[in-house]
């Protein structure tokens, strides 16, 4: 990690064959002095504006979203990373990211924020052209219009592109004709403006920017949800909506394009709001603890709940670097690509899809950690945890969504392994070589010498070895099932896995890695623990789906010395991951709030 | 018009309080700084209020501390201040302090100082006092409500029983709490903004401390509570006189 000078950036992917310099990598303790106003401005916008009134904006009450949205465009927190000339605040992709985070604990209001500062806006920010960028953006920007976006329909959810909405141009050549039904389309009962896809003469998947209010275009009424119920969420109807030709967003037969690649952002901001959801999740769970008393103890004091509580700071701080160590990735192509003379919605497009497999691993990640921690966080609450009165039951509910849509979590491991494959096979991420070498070096002997000294040699030896398991596991599968691999989502699912696993273990490290730079061993003390817990972990999952892995196609010999294989690359040190967890939670304990 | 507002740092207020040093120096280590909210709340929003009445208005804050107050001073520009004055150096002595803010202030020509009606950590309620006497202006401490027509200023203050409102001619300094104005919170113009406002440093002027600090107690640790039946009245006046002893 140290030991070899990264002179180049890391190419989408690459972190499975190359390693990575901790100096290079970008983590929270990075951010300016700005970002770090912003994050806080965040948290006082919820604490003031929308955590007091959490249940009025559950019951719907109609005009209160939109003049929240509107109250966010004032404080600008809509057009972050917008460009200037469109009313935007041309700040960077972490800063951006930083707001998606801070927000996130907002429950329905940061779904709104997010649909409407995503899906909502990005599509006509980043394919609009002048004129449309122009008419909606600066509106879109300051809140005064709201945006949504359709795509999914009834039948068509994770497969998106068989949609049968349709869409005929008129005999005037001056409209299209859009029939059909759209679904689960958030802000939908209030947006003014949204980006419908629609297939022109029944094939060319195209999107266009539809208004409130034209003509044959109606919404249905509020779905009843299990949870985030503040957040508008209705169906749409065309019936022979009359939709005007200028209103084509991109290119006719093109609408896959929008579609994915407003996804991949989509993704990564995803986790950053989950991972703030969950930030305010354990600080709420660590409070209870600290003042809920049984056998005359504050319940704090019982090792099963610190565990708790612990593995919760624990999944946040991993996911946390993981995600800025993207965002930073992201934002660095970007630049590199705007140097390059190309336009700024091209280069962010460009530098998210270059990482759409980070994305994916990331919101993967992020919102099964929010999961855990409500989940634990109701625990830890008892019977008031299943009380409406408490907020973590709402944060509960409101969890769940957050592994559906953005692309569901099983549809988000298999495009991970998906992605990397069809890299590999391109040419532009050398699987080969790596996995070759790993081959030979399951026949030769192992090697036990502790050759590398230094802080964390042995750490950085786990990950290498964790990108080993990675490489034999996905070569032997990819060599056996050849064609059929697609048709074996097990597998994909425990390489994915794997490779989720192991990204974000290295990203702890790394973040470890530059901390102890900064401020010394001992002020890193808690954060140390926190990776070697979590990576003590990873070794064990990465070992147990490795086996599912290789058990479904290997046999005789040579599933015996891949097991053996596996086991070597897992083999992690026995580490008191007990007396850690109890270190980390104690420092919440004492700060009465989640800390990291 | 020019305004100076007194911004002062002060511990957030979950931090954990402890002392080193024998109990004769508060512990900093691990505290997260935020602005004192009487001056970031009232007198800050309020002269930020005065200069969207008036935009000939210009904010100037000052700050007596180290560099770890720059983030709060970051802070209170990013809210709307125009430009910031620290004077490096930390001290907890009222008139030291109040000596350095008038150093500068007496040369500011300015019609207005506002100052939070105490720091929540040590709470002396002074500086606008000795501020005003230093500057030879007129005080009024603890406003609840202040308006300011042309060079006159109405200012409202809480007294026993009701209101009293003043009218006096500027310049002048009045202490401010709540009523004053609302809290706000910087948005993202403001926050970019702040980081190409002027932040001057300037090194204190020599003056002797009147007061020190011998030690710090923390309050005593709360006594198990003792609970009396609803209807055993006569056993709840028995404990109330004779052992908590109030009448
Ligand atoms: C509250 C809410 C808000 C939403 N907001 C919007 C919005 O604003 N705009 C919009 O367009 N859409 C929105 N959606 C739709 C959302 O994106 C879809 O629900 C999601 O993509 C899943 O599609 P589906 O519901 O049809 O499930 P399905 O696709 O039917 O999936 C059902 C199950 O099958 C699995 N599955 C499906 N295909 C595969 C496969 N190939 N391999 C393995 N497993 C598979 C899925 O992972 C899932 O577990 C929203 C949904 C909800 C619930």
């Amino acid at each position: 990690m140290n030991t070899t000078q990264q002179t180049t950036a890391l190419k989408g992917g690459e972190w499975i064959i190359k390693e990575s310099n901790a100096s290079d990598t970008f983590i929270p303790e990075d951010f300016n002095e700005e970002q770090r106003m912003v994050l806080d401005m965040c948290h006082q916008f919820l604490q003031n504006e929308i955590l007091p009134i959490v249940d009025r904006i559950d019951q719907l009450e109609p005009g209160l979203m939109p003049s929240l949205l509107e109250k966010a465009g004032e404080q600008g927190l809509l057009s972050t990373s917008f460009p200037e000339d469109l009313g935007g605040l041309g700040k960077d992709f972490i800063t951006s990211t930083i707001v998606n985070e801070g927000l996130g604990g907002g429950h329905s209001f940061s779904v709104a924020v997010a649909a409407h500062t995503g899906i909502g806006t990005l599509p006509i920010l980043y394919f609009g052209t002048t004129q449309q960028q122009q008419k909606y953006i600066p509106k879109l920007a300051s809140g005064q219009w709201k945006g949504a976006y359709g795509l999914t329909e009834p039948n068509s959810g994770s497969d998106a592109l068989s949609a049968k909405t349709t869409a005929i141009l008129s005999d005037d050549g001056k409209y299209y004709l859009l029939n059909g039904q759209k679904c689960w389309i958030t802000n939908g009962g209030f947006a003014d403006v949204y980006t419908v896809f629609a297939k022109i003469d029944g094939d060319k998947f195209t999107a266009f920017i539809l208004e409130r209010g034209m003509e044959g275009f109606t919404q249905g009424p509020e779905e009843h949800k299990m949870g985030i119920k503040g957040s508008s969420t209705v169906q749409l109807y065309f019936q022979d909506c009359k939709v005007p030709v200028e209103n084509i967003l991109g290119e006719v037969g093109k609408g896959h394009i929008i579609a994915f690649n407003i996804l991949n952002i989509g993704r990564l901001k995803l986790c950053a709001a989950a991972l703030g959801g969950s930030k305010g999740a354990t600080t709420i769970s660590v409070q209870y603890a600290n003042t809920r008393e049984q056998f005359k103890l504050p319940i704090a004091k019982f090792g099963a709940i610190k565990h708790k509580l612990a593995e919760m700071a624990i999944r946040i701080w991993v996911g946390e670097s993981a995600l800025y160590r993207a965002a930073k990735w992201i934002d660095d192509k970007e630049h590199e690509m705007i140097e390059d003379g190309k336009p700024f919605n091209e280069a962010l497009l460009g530098a998210a899809e270059e990482f759409a497999i980070e994305c994916a691993m990331l919101k993967v990640f992020g919102s099964e950690v929010l999961d855990y921690v409500v989940d634990e966080g109701v625990q830890i609450h008892g019977g008031n945890g299943y009380s409406d009165e408490y907020l973590i039951s709402k944060a509960y509910r409101d969890s769940r969504i957050n592994r559906i849509y953005e692309g569901t979590n099983e549809i988000n491991r298999l495009l991970t392994v998906d992605m990397v494959l069809k890299r590999a096979m391109k040419g532009k991420l050398d699987l080969m070589t790596p996995a070759m070498n790993v081959q030979k070096e399951l026949m030769s002997i192992p090697d036990f010498g502790s050759d590398d000294e230094g802080a964390f040699a042995k750490e950085i030896k786990y990950i290498k070895n964790f990108k080993k398991a990675i490489l034999m596991t996905a070569g032997a599968a990819v060599q056996k099932l050849m064609m059929s691999l697609d048709k074996e989502q097990e597998v994909l699912m425990n390489i994915a896995d794997m490779a989720i696993e192991t990204y974000h273990t290295e990203s702890a490290l790394l973040r470890v890695m530059k901390l102890v730079e900064k401020q010394g061993e001992d002020a890193t003390a808690l954060e140390i623990d926190i990776m070697r817990t979590y990576l003590y972990d990873a070794a064990d999952k990465i070992n147990k789906v490795g086996k599912d892995a290789l058990n479904s196609f290997a046999e005789g010999d040579e599933l015996r010395m891949m097991h053996i294989g596996l086991k070597r690359f897992t083999k992690v040190e026995p580490f008191n991951t007990k007396e850690a967890r109890r270190r980390i939670c104690n420092k919440m304990l004492t700060e009465n709030n989640y800390c990291f | 018009m020019k305004i100076l507002v007194c911004i002062s740092k002060a511990p957030d207020t979950t931090a954990k309080i402890s002392f080193k040093d024998s109990n004769t120096k508060f512990e900093e280590a691990g505290v997260q700084w935020i602005i004192n909210p009487y001056d970031e709340w009232y007198a800050l929003v309020k002269a930020i209020e005065l200069k969207e009445q008036d935009t000939n208005t210009t904010i100037h804050l000052i700050t007596v501390g180290e560099s770890d107050c720059e983030p709060i001073i970051r802070k209170a520009l990013a809210l709307g201040g125009d430009e910031a004055i620290r004077i490096n150096v930390d001290s907890n002595d009222s008139y030291y302090i109040a000596a350095q803010i008038s150093e500068v202030a007496k040369n500011g020509n300015y019609d207005l100082v506002l100052t939070g009606k105490e720091t929540i950590d040590y709470n002396s309620s002074s500086i606008g006092g000795m501020l005003a006497e230093l500057l030879d202006m007129p005080y009024i401490s603890l406003a609840t409500r202040v308006e300011v027509e042309g060079n006159t200023a109405k200012v409202s203050r809480e007294i026993d029983g009701g209101e009293e409102t003043a009218e006096v001619k500027l310049p002048l300094v009045v202490s401010c709490q709540k009523g004053v104005a609302e809290q706000r919170i910087p948005n993202m113009r403001g926050i970019m903004a702040a980081r190409t406002k002027p932040l001057k440093v300037s090194e204190p002027i020599t003056v002797t401390a009147l007061t020190s600090i011998v030690n710090f107690d923390l309050p005593p640790a709360k006594a198990n509570v003792k609970l009396v039946a609803a209807d055993n009245v006569a056993e709840l006046a028995r404990l109330l006189h004779e052992e908590a002893k109030v009448f």
